[in-house]
């Protein structure tokens, strides 16, 4: 009776470790969202086709050019910023002072536009993606509870990760132009800050983050055109979860996501398929409650 | 040469004109005042100055130099630092990540700091709350925070929209105190837009009056603040 108390209290342990490694991976895209959301009130529906591009780059640099993991991975992050970079320059540009449906709408279009590149040049056919190597392929036990390396090793990125993103907006000049830019662009222009520019540096930086999120979910997703789809939608689910304007808010979003969905599809029955659905259930509850999100601010308009 | 010149400047929101050909000038080192009643286009011709909204026709020249088709940050660059109507404060950004970013421009770090030390010396307060959320600063502290805001830029020239606007009385002596003190101290150009004529006036060495997008009446302040016809038909006190 104790002996099946205490399995079934580990096995909980185990779901949320494998819940916060998913969730880390969302919370990475969604931060990517908020990033874009932030400068230009838009949903950038491009962002996962971007990461799965930026993983088709990574897979390519690995396993046809043979080059080593870390070092594709950083090459992959490089690259998609740059990138993301000129997407914005020649793409979003002409539609920077554009409503935000307009840009929505433009990001509609990258998301076909990338996923139908990336069939033609990649295929159709799922690939495999490697983990990181070096670390040894079986459980190891914390306490009695055993844990996956590879979920270990996403959640140790993903706080790196965020680590370096807060140093940077919190400490550095550029941070903090960019910061002011998207919250404050007319009175930040006055301050003789480069808006526009600041902008396609947001989505470098967005493009270089959705980057990592879809090279630490290949492995365990398997690679092919449509695998940041559905990651999409639980990144987006926890950007507006935690407050779409909120980047701390989305972070812990992506990993209440991650969670809720892996003890959802773990222990009510039936529900690994509807999983999705019901993790919304729960969202959409929660944002009766509190309309601007979990740490948003609800907007009140002067008329 | 006056250091700011704007002739027959022309501007619009669209389809409606808010300017029909506003020209001014503006010595180096003195302050001048703008006034006018609401909806007369006073801030519209600062905002015309700064780039901020779309000249029709005229010109805006600044230490001679045509500055008509720059942009915002490129006016910035020039020295001239636009407090805007409303303030423009970074809400979400602490008394000392505004001052950062008045500073933004520049690249003289060392004397960056020592601006940094002036400021809070105008702005005792601003030392003690340099971690502070800026919106939750006063109305008066917010207005403080902005001209301290624009002295990071080192301005050769500072526009202000209304800095007494929905402030008290005893507020308002102590911001244009400290304005007067900028002017004489640091030699630095003023322009300000206000509705509170009799404050400004008392400040200010030059002023224009302006109506529905023209100047009506311009001279020198206190001329124009001794003469009763001008203050009860254009000032309203």
């Amino acid at each position: 009776m104790l002996l099946a108390a205490a399995s079934a209290a580990q096995g909980v342990i185990q779901q949320i470790v494998s819940g916060l490694a998913t969730g880390g991976v969302y919370a990475s895209l969604a931060l990517a969202l908020v990033l874009i959301y932030r400068s230009m009130e838009a949903l950038n529906f491009a962002q996962g086709e971007m990461a799965m591009f930026s993983t088709f780059i990574a897979w390519t640099l690995i396993s046809v050019v043979h080059l080593n993991y870390y070092l594709a991975f950083a090459i992959t992050i490089a690259v998609s910023m740059v990138g993301g970079f000129l997407l914005e320059r020649v793409v979003i540009r002409p539609v920077e002072k554009a409503p935000p449906l307009t840009v929505v709408l433009v990001t509609l279009g990258l998301f076909f536009v990338i996923n139908g590149m990336a069939g033609l040049i990649w295929q159709y056919v799922i690939k495999a993606f490697p983990g990181p190597p070096g670390f040894p392929q079986a459980p190891v036990s914390l306490g009695g509870v055993s844990v996956g390396i590879q979920d270990l090793f996403l959640i140790g990125v993903t706080v790196v990760l965020l680590a370096i993103l807060y140093a940077f907006f919190r400490y550095t000049k550029l941070g903090l132009a960019m910061r002011s830019a998207a919250l404050y662009p007319e009175t930040s222009r006055l301050l003789g800050v480069r808006t526009s520019w600041m902008l396609a540096l947001g989505w470098g930086m967005a493009a270089g983050v959705g980057a990592v999120s879809g090279m630490l979910i290949a492995p365990i997703e398997f690679l092919d055109p449509n695998l940041m789809q559905p990651i999409l939608l639980y990144a987006f689910a926890a950007a507006v979860l935690g407050g779409i304007e909120n980047p701390a808010g989305a972070v812990a979003g992506g990993f209440i996501v991650g969670v809720l969905l892996a003890l959802i599809g773990t222990y009510v029955p039936g529900a690994r398929d509807l999983r999705l659905a019901f993790g919304l259930v729960i969202i959409v509850a929660v944002l009766l409650v509190r309309p601007g999100g979990l740490f948003g601010r609800v907007h009140v308009a002067r008329v | 040469m006056a250091l700011l010149e704007l002739t027959d400047v022309q501007a619009s929101y669209g389809s409606v004109k808010a300017l029909h050909g506003v020209s001014l000038k503006v010595e180096e080192g003195t302050i001048v005042a703008l006034l006018g009643a609401n909806g007369a286009g006073k801030t519209t011709t600062l905002r015309a100055i700064s780039g901020t909204v779309r000249k029709t026709g005229g010109n805006v020249l600044f230490d001679g130099q045509v500055i008509n088709q720059r942009s915002p940050e490129d006016v910035a660059r020039l020295g001239i630092a636009h407090v805007p109507e409303g303030r423009g404060t970074l809400a979400q950004l602490t008394v000392w990540e505004n001052l950062k970013m008045g500073a933004y421009i520049r690249r003289d770090g060392a004397a960056v700091r020592q601006d940094f030390d002036r400021v809070v010396g105008y702005f005792p307060w601003i030392g003690k709350r340099r971690d502070q959320v800026a919106v939750t600063l006063s109305g008066g502290e917010q207005q403080m925070l902005a001209i301290a805001r624009a002295l990071m830029l080192r301005p050769r020239m500072m526009l202000l929209d209304e800095p007494s606007l929905g402030l008290a009385p005893l507020i308002v002596q102590d911001i244009y105190r400290i304005i007067e003190t900028i002017n004489r101290e640091q030699r630095t150009t003023i322009l300000l837009v206000e509705q509170n004529a009799r404050t400004a006036l008392h400040a200010a060495h030059h002023a224009y009056v302006i109506e529905v997008g023209h100047i009506a009446v311009e001279g020198n302040a206190d001329e124009l603040a001794s003469q009763e016809s001008i203050r009860k038909s254009y000032l309203g006190y």
